[in-house]
């Protein structure tokens, strides 16, 4: 394994200590995702120039309406949402995995996909059933708000049914997750059964994910929770560390295990909830991300957690980008474009690193 | 000091331990010995919190259910039978995570020098994986020093639980293992060992509990424990203790001798 052990950089570091490395990683990939959200700002289907924006404002004349509004209100936030929801989906996967000690968890373990997506088929499916006091105040919200709602009572499930005698049983978890899943996937194919073709469309989109409905609105809605998840997660590093040996082994070291596992099953919750909220179903940045950054650079959460929000930022942008450019002026649905590039990368991962992951 | 009082541990519907009292003094290498099954390793579950016991264990004063995680954390460290790791560490990081959970800075090389203590300088950049079963021990038992590594701080002594420390390793590393042991005791520190090896305990500890069916059957001194007719009694076979003539103490199982029962 020379791959992990490599010093480019030609300074002496101790062997075997990979920090210097990781911090190093850090500074690039905050490069990285600058560079991305300048990308994100100037490319899109209108053909409106960032930087003729920028001179614009530098130089004090007014920008036309029509940049101002491509620019502020439909890139600027679209931008945003890409660096909020990329974080939180690639921190939430680097916490399930450091949780379950299982480098293939994802966020969807703990039900919360799989929650997110059956709240969202209810309201596209029956939403018209509901009083239109509702549906009115609502409005466009309605799918989101209902997918918000379907991760937390389905994470709420699993988090009781897990926890007996105040401990929680990740394991337990593990498995009624799934359980959950094929019981979501069961009403959901029964509502897909009976929509109708507009209907059909909506939730089959919504499925894939995208980042185009980013407004102001969701945005505001979203940063609270992803935002408190996101400044919460560095304090979840030593406890994952610890987990690493195994739960007794970490409550030697002094870790209060169950409190690390609320925490990291409220962040995830909170973090996964609003990002899928907002985006719908994207997949393969939780899984991918944290992935690749222990290849890079080790399993410490330490450095892991913070790398995987810049990187997953970053990657969602890029995404974002290519999804708007491919087909223009449509649009693919960024899902889409996770899986074609995540999908092959990660086999490529696997196929290079067979021998590590038997160990 | 480590005082365990009336010890009872169940799991599912049998009784494992039976109201079991066990000592251990600091300065000193206490022994805990006895067939499989006897619940050995349970008893020792039980005094570091990782199994459900009623009755009280109080160690250097504080009751143990009571104590904080980080407290017993800065008194204690738990070395356990094997230790898989769920990711990739290299050696030098899985050390460190001794010190508060690798986030505290390594004053003083630390982790350096409790892989030289455990003879494994020049293996912190391997993968903890690539190693054998016995250097994996031995890498979980230099993270352990890390995390105590001064024997006594402000006059309180500090303690090593060893879980079978010596179950994967050749004859070299098991007196290099133990004989670390005993220089923690003999710095002022505690520590209580989960042994299988009599012969072992015998060259090593300074006190012995013979544990059979869940009951202590004695705790004394070496040589009022290692006793032909107690030992056989314990393991259901018969056993000659035999001193030779420099010092020391080694056993023989009397073979094809086995209790009829």
């Amino acid at each position: 394994m020379s791959l992990a052990l490599q010093d480019n950089i030609g300074v002496t570091t101790v062997a075997g200590d990979r920090t210097r490395r990781a911090r190093q990683l850090t500074w690039f990939l905050a490069l990285l995702l600058a560079g991305g959200m300048l990308l994100s700002l100037a490319v899109g289907a209108s053909g409106t120039s960032l930087w003729s924006g920028v001179f614009d404002l530098v130089t004090g004349q007014d920008l036309a309406l029509r940049d101002k509004v491509v620019l502020l209100d439909i890139r600027l936030p679209r931008t945003l949402m890409g660096v909020l929801v990329g974080a939180a989906l690639a921190v939430s996967g680097a916490v399930m995995q450091g949780l379950f000690r299982n480098p293939l968890a994802d966020p969807g373990l703990v039900g919360v996909s799989a929650g997110a997506g059956l709240g969202a088929i209810i309201a596209i499916v029956l939403g018209g059933l509901l009083p239109a006091v509702v549906t009115d105040k609502l409005g466009y919200y309605l799918v989101p708000v209902a997918a918000f709602a379907g991760s937390w009572a389905s994470t709420l499930v699993l988090y009781r049914v897990a926890t007996r005698k105040g401990r929680t049983s990740v394991a337990t978890m593990l498995l009624a997750g799934i359980a959950l899943g094929a019981i979501a996937g069961a009403i959901s194919g029964l509502l897909v059964y009976k929509a109708d073709d507009a209907q059909l469309r909506t939730l089959t989109f919504w499925g894939m994910g995208s980042l185009a409905g980013a407004t102001w609105t969701k945005l505001l809605a979203a940063t609270p929770l992803i935002v408190a998840a996101l400044a919460v997660s560095p304090f979840l590093a030593r406890g994952l560390n610890g987990l690493a040996l195994g739960e007794a082994a970490a409550s030697h070291m002094g870790i209060s295990v169950q409190l690390t596992k609320n925490v990291s099953i409220l962040m995830v919750a909170a973090a996964t909830g609003a990002a899928v909220a907002v985006s719908g179903g994207i997949g393969f940045v939780g899984l991918v991300v944290p992935h690749l950054l222990r290849l890079m650079v080790g399993p410490d959460h330490k450095y892991l957690l913070l790398n995987s929000a810049l990187l997953g930022a970053a990657l969602l942008l890029v995404a974002d980008v290519i999804s708007r450019i491919v087909i223009a002026p449509a649009e693919l649905p960024i899902g889409i474009v996770t899986a074609t590039l995540g999908g092959p990368f990660f086999l490529w991962i696997l196929l290079r690193q067979r021998g590590l992951l038997d160990m | 000091m480590l005082k365990a009082q009336n010890i009872t541990v169940s799991l599912g519907k049998s009784e494992i331990l039976h109201d079991v009292s066990f000592e251990a003094k600091p300065a000193q290498l206490t022994a805990i010995v006895g067939p499989n099954g006897s619940g050995k390793t349970t008893l020792l579950r039980a005094m570091t919190g990782d199994a459900e016991y009623s009755g009280t264990v109080e160690l250097n004063g504080h009751d143990i259910k009571t104590a904080r995680a980080w407290e017993l954390a800065s008194e204690r460290a738990v070395l356990p039978q094997a230790t898989p790791l769920a990711f990739p560490f290299t050696v030098l990081e899985v050390v460190r995570l001794g010190l508060n959970s690798g986030v505290t800075a390594d004053k003083g090389g630390l982790v350096m020098r409790a892989l030289r203590r455990v003879g494994l300088a020049g293996f912190e950049g391997r993968f903890y994986q690539e190693l054998s079963g016995g250097e994996q021990q031995r890498v979980q038992l230099a993270r352990v020093l890390s995390q105590v590594w001064e024997p006594v701080t402000d006059d309180t002594p500090r303690w090593l639980f060893l879980d079978e420390p010596v179950s994967a390793l050749d004859i070299g590393h098991q007196l290099q293992v133990m004989q670390i042991a005993k220089d923690y005791a003999d710095a002022g520190g505690g520590v209580v060992a989960v042994m299988h090896d009599l012969n072992l305990t015998a060259m090593f500890a300074d006190s012995i509990a013979l544990i059979s069916e869940g009951r202590v059957l004695r705790q004394a001194a070496p040589e009022a424990v290692l006793q032909d007719e107690l030992l056989s009694r314990a393991y259901q076979c018969s056993v000659r203790v035999n001193t030779p003539p420099a010092d020391g103490t080694y056993l023989l199982p009397h073979a094809a001798s086995f209790a009829a029962e």
